[in-house]
């Protein structure tokens, strides 16, 4: 044993976690009995017909295997596979995410570069900021008409304020030795922007589009619920209602592998700008 | 007598007290820099120094008076004037050599690519910096290294005036001696300007030709100006033995402990010039002579 690494140690212990959680809450269910060893008088009361209960592990991996294996078939409007839905859920957060990025950072840099701006938009930002994103649903589908746009302008409107404010703060805060070395080298506005703002401010800015696509995919699920038709939060809740638990339970753990995926992507990128003073 | 090439001229700097009031860092400072002259301007801290070096660079604006260099008036920072900052200021995301080639381009936006780095190679070499170490990082480099880089990102550029902002300050003693030498070795091979501020008087003598020494602030002024009678090429071990270096070192360690308060704070509405001093004891008597011209340096010797 002490032989292996940190990581080895830690995967070890990982795994024995899950093993163990999936035991205890295996063994948590009490399995329903099947109908022939029913008594009479329970098939008369009806105790023979299928309980909703909370799914065992066993039942959800069976339901993992069944819908992995064929993600993408489509048998109708209620009837799709997961990796459609998770492929609409997708979709429309990479639409109003990036719609959101490209108005966020060059915003933010101006911002950040112009102490008037910061001033003169900061009561805005700090009014529309806490306003729950899915507050603008109602008057996004009053006004755009259209559910699936109204989705992605909820996503749009949830992931400019980190995106904003952390580029502004990562421009403001570039350090004043850097923008004097431009200076001193003749660099032009556009110029020192790209060359040494933009990478000062970097790591800042990604952390910021790292935090706002994180809070997309928390805001396109309940979304979803909301504008119904297509997506993983509209599966969840069309699952709820068809009382399948165990694909409840198993689009609920897509939902975190998918957001682990998006957050890694991002982890990727800022560790690639990321530099050591 | 015909303008130097640098010329200081009646430079002011106030800045507010923070109660309203105001407080006059340096007045009328005048002085005058040769070309091919390396300048090094000693005082306590708070004298203004490095308010000066700013204006010299065009990072900071007077008060009043100006700064000519060429008989042209200094205004805004630009490629002629290059500066080694106290902390290095080398941007932490590019490699060596990129820092360096960043600054060429820069002077240089006509050049190819091949021409760039290869200028850029050479005076990385110039400063000790050769083969693998050009492509690490900033902070993969220890600070004696960082400041070497950032010394030769200067050179590189071939600016009219070098200003060094207290470019050894932050690196320890036997690091700054090696870099001295560099700078002596790099320095001597061009006819460059420099400019430096510094608080270490033995520094100040080994590379300078001329000392200026500055009053405590408020109302700093530019007092003396000092020749170091030292013939060039220099080094750290010989000069401690020439005549002239304890009689030098004496004078600015007095200016420095007792002069520079008793002079301070004496608001006068005549321009400030530094008196010219020069103390050599190789001929028989010492003497003050304001106008004696001094023999320029050898370039290349």
């Amino acid at each position: 044993m002490g032989q292996l690494s940190l990581n080895q140690r830690a995967a070890l212990l990982s795994l024995v976690m899950l093993v163990v959680g999936l035991l205890v809450w295996e063994l948590s269910i009490p399995a329903q009995k099947a109908a022939e060893e029913l008594t009479e008088y329970e098939r008369l009361t009806g105790a023979g017909s299928a309980k909703a209960g909370v799914p065992p592990p066993s039942d959800v991996l069976a339901k993992a295997w069944e819908q992995l294996s064929n993600p993408f078939y489509d048998a109708g409007p209620n009837d799709k596979g997961i990796g459609i839905q998770i492929g609409y859920s997708i979709y429309r957060v990479l639409t109003g995410y990036a719609l959101a990025a490209a108005l966020a950072i060059p915003l933010g840099f101006l911002i950040g570069m112009s102490p008037v701006a910061y001033k003169a938009l900061n009561p805005f930002i700090q009014v529309l900021r806490p306003i729950s994103p899915l507050a603008w649903m109602p008057l996004a589908l009053f006004i755009i008409g259209d559910s699936e746009a109204s989705a992605i302008f909820v996503i749009f409107i949830c992931s400019i304020w980190p995106m904003l404010i952390n580029t502004a703060f990562g421009v403001a805060a570039v350090r004043q030795d850097w923008v004097n070395v431009a200076r001193t080298h003749e660099l032009g506005h556009l110029k020192t922007a790209f060359f040494v703002i933009l990478p000062a401010a970097a790591p800042t800015i990604v952390t910021g589009m790292r935090i706002s696509i994180g809070i997309a995919w928390l805001v396109i699920v309940a979304a979803e619920m909301l504008v119904g038709g297509t997506g993983i939060g509209y599966y969840v809740w069309n699952e709820w209602n068809n009382l399948d638990l165990t694909s409840v339970v198993f689009s609920i753990l897509m939902i975190g592998v998918v957001g682990m995926m998006l957050d890694a992507a991002f982890g990727y990128l800022q560790r690639t700008v990321s530099y050591v003073e | 007598m015909s303008k130097p090439f640098l010329s200081i001229e009646e430079l002011t700097q106030v800045y507010p007290d923070g109660k309203g009031g105001e407080l006059t860092v340096f007045e009328k400072a005048s002085f005058g820099v040769e070309k091919g002259e390396f300048v090094v301007i000693l005082g306590h801290s708070g004298c203004g120094k490095s308010t000066i070096m700013n204006i010299l660079a065009g990072l900071a604006e007077p008060t009043s008076g100006v700064v000519k260099m060429d008989g042209y008036e200094v205004s805004g920072p630009s490629l002629d004037r290059g500066v080694v900052f106290q902390n290095y200021s080398l941007l932490p995301w590019l490699s060596t050599l990129k820092n360096v080639t960043f600054g060429v381009a820069a002077r240089h936006p006509e050049w190819s690519k091949a021409q760039v780095v290869e200028h850029s190679t050479k005076f990385l070499a110039m400063v000790g910096l050769e083969g693998d170490v050009i492509h690490r990082k900033p902070s993969q480099l220890s600070g004696g290294m960082r400041q070497r880089v950032s010394i030769a990102r200067a050179f590189a550029n071939h600016p009219q005036l070098l200003l060094l902002d207290e470019p050894f300050g932050a690196l320890d003693a036997l690091t700054r001696g090696t870099i001295q030498d560099e700078l002596l070795k790099i320095w001597g091979g061009t006819e460059q300007t420099v400019f430096m501020i510094t608080h270490d008087i033995d520094e100040a003598i080994l590379l300078a030709d001329r000392i200026l020494l500055m009053t405590n602030g408020p109302f700093a002024r530019v007092a003396e100006s000092v020749e170091i009678t030292i013939p060039r090429p220099r080094t750290r071990t010989t000069i401690v033995d020439h005549p002239n270096y304890y009689a030098i070192r004496n004078h600015l360690v007095h200016f420095l402990g007792e002069r520079s308060k008793e002079l301070a704070g004496q608001k006068g509405d005549e321009v400030n010039k530094p008196v010219p001093v020069r103390i050599d004891k190789t001929v028989s008597v010492s003497e003050s002579e304001p106008e004696t011209p001094r023999p320029l340096r050898a370039v290349n010797s």
